[in-house]
């Protein structure tokens, strides 16, 4: 079990740039209440999960899918950028993503 | 003319073939009868009307052709707006996808269409299907046909509202918690939740993919087996699709209703009753049972322990698909883009100022929460821990299922209760409720629910889970449960709603 220490609202405030939503002090404080109350209630997990259990991440688990590697239906540049905020040339248009030039 | 939008889809099926009336009639009156109630109800997002009639006229114009059409012909059906529609509005009940139109369909989606079933339109639901309410959808809260005042459940909330107010006949849906399961007991219609990967997911907006499925909801128990087999089978495009041949469902249905329930052990599940439970839920859950033993049935006790642990091992593995599945929203190829309202716009900032606008608060709330369980330092605590409590549900069913045919319980603890009851200042309440339906999702069962009896007025749905790949179980012994239930006096509910 980690430590029980409550989530402040600066842990938030990491939390929300790594998840990349911008939220006011507020938005932070009432999620650090909402955080702390959760996991004190879900925490209990660590109860019953021994080592000798082994964990499950697909309830059905299939082994190695594959498909015969044949020529199939794509969508087309021009659909793929039919939603896009901004294109330009064919290419998807971002803001910039490294600093300044 | 009887009224078309009262008929259940096989009567409408069979009243088509036989020339009783076409599918254009049929789909008009549905659309007349959205049209009628809709303003209020709001269990669409968007109508497809011209979509719908051209179907239904091009299913008309085969049938006098004398071309054989598959059984479903001509029936029209929803889609939760959830499930990718090309060409079609695919909001996922969110800002984020408010003006979002595919460029493809979502399996599911094509398989309807290949069954010749015109498009109604795209039903309600919670904010990319997290909630249970429908009242976290960007486009107004859907309000349940019993009862103006209380919630239709969720997040198919539309999806079942469409259906228990006669506006349409079927409905897809989808489960992840109980998404499927729950609105139609708030709601007195049939819900179903396959067994994880039976029906295709290529083109449903993802939510926990570990646990996400397609279902059916219906007004008849014949009905859902009816478009499940529609829905069901393998799919290339979706690698969690399993590779068996779909069974008939229809015939499980039809041999269970003839056969009754003789010879069939109910397993009632010792950890879905007792204290937060309803005793108004309790005690139709109890007659329920009462109807099937006097039809044959066995009644035995089976004893789930891991159970205590379900509701919080999905409340730590939903949230954290969530947080990976929803980065995608990102502002850069398709949805909102919002730009900072100060500062410098890189796309770092762009991408904080669109999440930051384009999700509600319960869906901020998950990823936040997922962020954080998948953290370093708390990853095997939470998010390995849960996948743990997973195995020991998984044992516990298998257990159980030695005992008994199908495992049932009430639904959920209580009947639909009122807007603002279950306050946003306490999620833990609101994600109590979930605690009947969520172990199947952990452990990838099969599991239907049906209307058993009234409440204080409102109808109770009866939970039957059945072993994985034994989806044509739920159909039999649920067929043979609700004409137990006919017989008893207790069904049909939806002829004890209201008009609206």
């Amino acid at each position: 079990m980690p430590e029980q220490s409550a989530i402040t609202s600066e842990e938030v405030a990491h939390l929300a740039q790594l998840a990349r939503i911008a939220m006011d002090d507020e938005e932070l404080a009432a999620l650090a209440g909402d955080l702390n109350h959760i996991l004190g209630n879900v925490a209990r997990v660590a109860e019953v999960a021994t080592d000798d259990v082994p964990a499950t991440s697909h309830p059905i688990a299939l082994r190695n899918v594959m498909r015969p590697d044949t020529v199939g239906e794509t969508l087309t540049a021009e659909q793929a950028l039919s939603n896009a905020p901004a294109d330009d040339e064919g290419k998807f248009l971002v803001p910039q993503i490294l600093g300044e030039e | 003319m009887a009224d078309l939008t009262r008929l259940s889809a096989l009567d409408l099926a069979q009243g088509m073939a036989a020339g009783d009336y076409s599918s254009t009639e049929v789909t008009r009156a549905h659309l007349d009868r959205i049209a009628a109630v809709d303003e209020r109800l709001n269990a669409f997002i968007t109508v497809t009307a011209d979509t719908a009639l051209a179907t239904a006229a091009d299913v008309d114009r085969r049938r006098a052709a004398g071309e054989e059409l598959p059984p479903l012909a001509g029936v029209p059906v929803t889609h939760k707006d959830l499930i990718s529609t090309s060409g079609i509005p695919t909001t996922a009940g969110s800002r984020m996808l408010a003006d979002f139109v595919p460029p493809y369909d979502a399996t599911v989606y094509r398989k309807t269409q290949a069954a010749h079933m015109p498009l109604l339109g795209k039903t309600n639901l919670d904010e990319f299907a997290m909630g249970s309410t429908t009242e976290h959808s960007a486009f107004g809260r859907t309000l349940n046909p019993w009862d103006p005042a209380r919630v239709p459940g969720g997040s198919s909330g539309g999806a079942a509202a469409s259906v228990a107010a006669y506006e349409a006949p079927l409905s897809v849906g989808t489960d992840t918690g109980g998404s499927v399961r729950q609105p139609a007991a708030f709601t007195g219609t049939v819900g179903v939740k396959p067994t994880y990967g039976s029906v295709s997911r290529y083109g449903v907006i993802a939510m926990t993919s570990s646990m996400d499925q397609v279902g059916p909801v219906a007004r008849t128990v014949a009905d859902a087996a009816a478009l499940h087999g529609v829905l069901a089978g393998h799919d290339r495009f979706d690698s969690t699709s399993l590779p068996e041949a779909v069974p008939d469902f229809t015939a499980a249905a039809r041999a269970g209703a003839a056969a009754g329930l003789a010879g069939k052990r109910l397993g009632v599940i010792k950890q879905l009753q007792g204290e937060g439970w309803e005793p108004g839920v309790l005690a139709a859950f109890r007659a329920a049972l009462d109807a099937a033993e006097a039809q044959g049935a066995e009644i035995v006790e089976v004893d789930l322990p891991a159970l205590s642990y379900a509701l919080d091992a999905y409340y730590l593995i939903m949230p954290s698909e969530v947080s990976s599945n929803l980065a995608r929203y990102d502002g850069m190829r398709y949805g909102l883009r919002a730009e900072p309202e100060s500062g410098t716009v890189t796309a770092e900032t762009v991408m904080a100022a669109t999440r930051a606008a384009g999700f509600g608060a319960e869906v901020k709330r998950r990823i936040i929460l997922g962020t954080y369980a998948l953290s370093a330092g708390y990853y095997d605590a939470y998010y390995g821990s849960a996948q743990k409590v997973r195995t020991l549900v998984q044992r516990d069913f298998a257990r159980a299922f030695e005992a008994a045919d199908a495992l049932v319980s009430p639904t959920a603890p209580t009947t639909a209760y009122e807007f603002g009851a279950e306050s946003a200042d306490d999620p833990m309440a609101l994600y109590l409720g979930d605690i009947a339906t969520i172990p199947a999702n952990l452990a990838g069962i099969p599991g239907m629910s049906l209307p058993a009896g009234l409440a204080d007025g409102l109808p109770v749905g009866f939970q039957l889970l059945a072993p994985a790949r034994e989806d044509a179980r739920l159909y039999e012994v649920g067929a043979g449960l609700e004409t137990a239930l006919a017989s008893a006096g207790a069904g049909p509910v939806l002829a004890s709603a209201p008009e609206l």
